[in-house]
């Protein structure tokens, strides 16, 4: 069973952030196939919530195909999200860690990293959009 | 789906003062409602009235389709928490039980037991001796207990810290979950962030007049904020309703309530948050008295 954080200064939607945290567990491994998700019950009792807007975050789940609610039973896994394996997350995670570590003793802050990544994410684009045009 | 609170140009007036003018308000079955406003705007008179503890000098009130009075059928249906928190000091939770059992009908009380366990709340101690946060939830898991239809709360957290805060409201989610839709709250408060948790819906009072009134994401949806240069607001005003105007020397940022796409390039579109659009509408009772611009960074 995963637990929710919803927080009102993201920006993001609550109905978005249980949403993003459920398909997240899904990724990572959390969450398998034939699991339960938190009852609307329990999820406004620990984080007071509105209720609907837990129904409306499963009904989206439901509706992208990887929850199935089971009338009188609750709210299941059918399947996990396209995409790759969850060890590919973790051993990509660790990799990056090592990543991390490395910058950091090379005398970088939070700030340089988050940048650098955001360019190279955005260079990477650009060359996937320029070898598109060759080809 | 039906409606549970339906007001129509309902006012209260106290000798030569307006509480409330003229206000029309509807809560489908089952929202939670935000009421909002500033001080003195008849957020209390208004839910003295919907509990039918005060009756309107004009205008209807229908509350599950009947006027709210003072009658045991009417009274069984309604659950009223009023801002000084009515419990007798020198009993216990278990006291308090034992008394609604006699008072209600449809009274459950292993509903209180359980929840006040869940949080350690001794039953068995004087409830002046507990704090302040758990005299809340004794009294809210009591009005609960009730299992009333409506529930109306006056600034029910406003005394507490938010660590209780967060507990009462989640007490409270719980007790809006447990019912399956068939309960529907009015909560006023202060605390904008923690009504965007748990509120859908919202009415917004100033000036003692409705302001704003409806379900949360629609209006969030109708409204946005424009930010262009400042210049004649007038083709703007043709097409969408302008709720806010603050204005320095070259830009203007606009709260406008939308009235059709967003033509003119030279505004930027963004998306308001509840807080923004409750400071505007709270504003907006000013704005009547003909000082809707606000100047930043010059004299007027």
């Amino acid at each position: 069973m995963i637990s929710f954080r919803v927080e009102a200064r993201t920006g993001v939607p609550p109905y978005l952030q249980i949403v993003q945290q459920v398909r997240q567990a899904l990724r990572m491994g959390v969450l398998d196939v034939g699991d339960q998700l938190p009852t609307v019950r329990e999820v406004v009792a620990a984080v007071a919530v509105n209720p609907n807007t837990v129904l409306k975050a499963y009904r989206d789940l439901e509706r992208e195909g990887l929850v199935e609610a089971r009338a009188g039973q609750g709210t299941f896994v059918r399947r996990r999200p396209p995409g790759p394996p969850p060890g590919t997350h973790s051993r990509l995670g660790r990799s990056l860690e090592r990543w991390v570590r490395e910058a950091r003793e090379a005398g970088l802050d939070d700030e340089s990293m988050e940048s650098l990544l955001r360019i190279t994410l955005r260079a990477g684009d650009a060359a996937e959009a320029e070898s598109e045009e060759i080809a | 789906m039906s409606t549970a609170i339906e007001t129509h140009e309902l006012s209260k007036r106290y000798r030569r003062v307006s509480a409330l003018t003229e206000c029309t308000v509807t809560v489908p079955e089952g929202r939670v409602s935000a009421l909002v406003g500033p001080n003195g705007a008849g957020k209390t008179t208004l839910l003295r009235i919907l509990a039918g503890l005060a009756s309107p000098t004009g205008g209807t009130a229908a509350v599950l389709g009947g006027a709210p009075r003072q009658d045991p059928a009417f009274l069984a249906e309604i659950g009223f928490l009023a801002q000084e928190i009515p419990l007798y000091r020198r009993f216990t939770a278990e006291d308090h039980i034992r008394i609604g059992a006699h008072m209600n009908p449809r009274w459950d009380a292993s509903l209180v037991r359980t929840r006040l366990a869940e949080l350690r709340i001794p039953l068995g101690q004087r409830v002046g001796t507990l704090s302040g946060g758990q005299r809340a939830q004794v009294a809210l898991a009591l009005t609960l207990a009730k299992r009333p239809r409506v529930l109306l709360l006056d600034e029910p957290v406003a005394a507490l810290d938010p660590l209780a805060r967060r507990k009462f409201l989640a007490t409270l989610t719980a007790g809006v979950a447990d019912a399956g839709g068939e309960l529907t709250v009015v909560l006023s408060s202060h605390l904008v962030t923690d009504l965007e948790r748990v509120c859908d819906h919202i009415i917004l009072l100033a000036g003692s007049r409705v302001q704003l009134s409806g379900d949360i994401d629609t209006l969030l949806a109708e409204h946005k904020v424009l930010v262009g240069p400042r210049k004649d607001t007038a083709p703007i005003e043709r097409t969408h309703k302008v709720v806010q105007e603050v204005a320095t020397a070259r830009q203007s940022t606009l709260l406008v309530r939308l009235g059709g796409p967003v033509i003119d390039p030279a505004y930027q579109a963004e998306d308001v948050t509840l807080e923004e659009l409750v400071l505007a509408y709270m504003g907006a009772d000013e704005a009547s008295a003909g000082k809707r611009l606000t100047t930043v960074g010059e004299s007027s």
